[in-house]
């Protein structure tokens, strides 16, 4: 009895050691390896965008965003590069669409479009929580990669062969 | 004025994050639309629910957990909608499973552990 006691003691301990190793912010996507979300909404250019445009048999980056989030501002270079291997989709949180020609005229637009999510059930619909979010979804529509936060300098090298190998 | 606000500091005010907006004419699904609200985590709080929560992401699954509601689904269904996306991290009691085993076993082995140490013999 004793040394089974002793064994539950230090399953315990290597339990709570192992989740003290673990990050709290990072939350896994319950989208990773499924097919993107139906969802369609109105787009930037005055038409809609919608599940049926992102199947398109391109691998392709979808970016969560918004011109009031400052994260958003400092990934935007690194967007811009991206856009230049690959298409890059944006679906824009609760922004007008004057706050969003402002931000694309001081900024660039690196987006092949950009989907208008004013209510937020199109993020709620992506299992998106804060913004912004990045999703890369290969030929068949399917999500491979989730990143959570701004795409930094040093995401971007790990984000390109991410993509190469899906292309 | 000073010991008013000492005074007022160590009430309990129950302060609401809902807006009047949101809630439901239907006393009934407002009802289920909170009961709702309580079982979701707020995803970005620590340890919140939506229903008490500020946070944008808890407003907006809010609303959405009563449109549904309106629009006939079940508190069932809208669970199932929300845990599909978010995953167990938003339910405040996550499913029975291997990958979460840990969590109601760890209680059930450290009962056992505590009773021990209590009633063995010294």
């Amino acid at each position: 009895m004793r040394y089974f006691l002793i064994v539950i003691f230090i399953f315990i301990l290597v339990i709570f050691y192992k989740g003290l190793k673990k990050d709290p912010t990072v939350i896994p996507s319950n989208l990773l390896s499924k097919e993107i979300p139906e969802f369609s909404i109105s787009s930037f250019s005055g038409s809609t965008l919608k599940t049926k445009d992102l199947r398109d048999n391109k691998v392709k980056i979808v970016n969560f965003f918004a011109s009031w989030c400052p994260p958003c501002k400092i990934e935007h270079n690194q967007l811009l590069e991206l856009s230049k291997k690959i298409p890059v989709y944006g679906i824009a949180k609760k922004n007008t669409h004057d706050d969003l020609s402002k931000w694309f005229e001081n900024n660039g637009n690196p987006y092949t479009r950009v989907g208008m999510d004013t209510n937020g059930e199109a993020s709620i619909e992506w299992g998106v929580y804060g913004l912004p979010e990045t999703f890369i979804i290969d030929k068949g529509g399917i999500v491979k990669y989730k990143h959570v936060g701004p795409l930094m300098k040093r995401d971007q090298e790990h984000i390109e062969k991410i993509i190469k190998k899906l292309q | 004025m000073k010991y008013l606000f000492i005074f007022l500091s160590f009430l309990y005010l129950n302060v609401l994050a809902i807006e009047p907006n949101e809630i439901l004419e239907d006393g009934d699904l407002e009802k289920i639309a909170v009961e709702i609200s309580k079982e979701l985590r707020c995803l970005v709080c620590q340890n919140e629910d939506i229903h008490n929560s500020n946070a944008d992401i808890a407003k907006d699954l809010r609303i959405l957990v009563r449109k549904k509601l309106e629009s006939g689904e079940s508190k069932k269904e809208i669970l199932k909608y929300v845990h599909d996306r978010y995953g167990d991290f938003v339910l405040f009691s996550p499913p029975f499973k291997f990958q979460n085993i840990g969590l109601w076993i760890i209680p059930l082995l450290f009962f056992l552990l505590m009773t021990f140490f209590f009633f063995r013999k010294s």
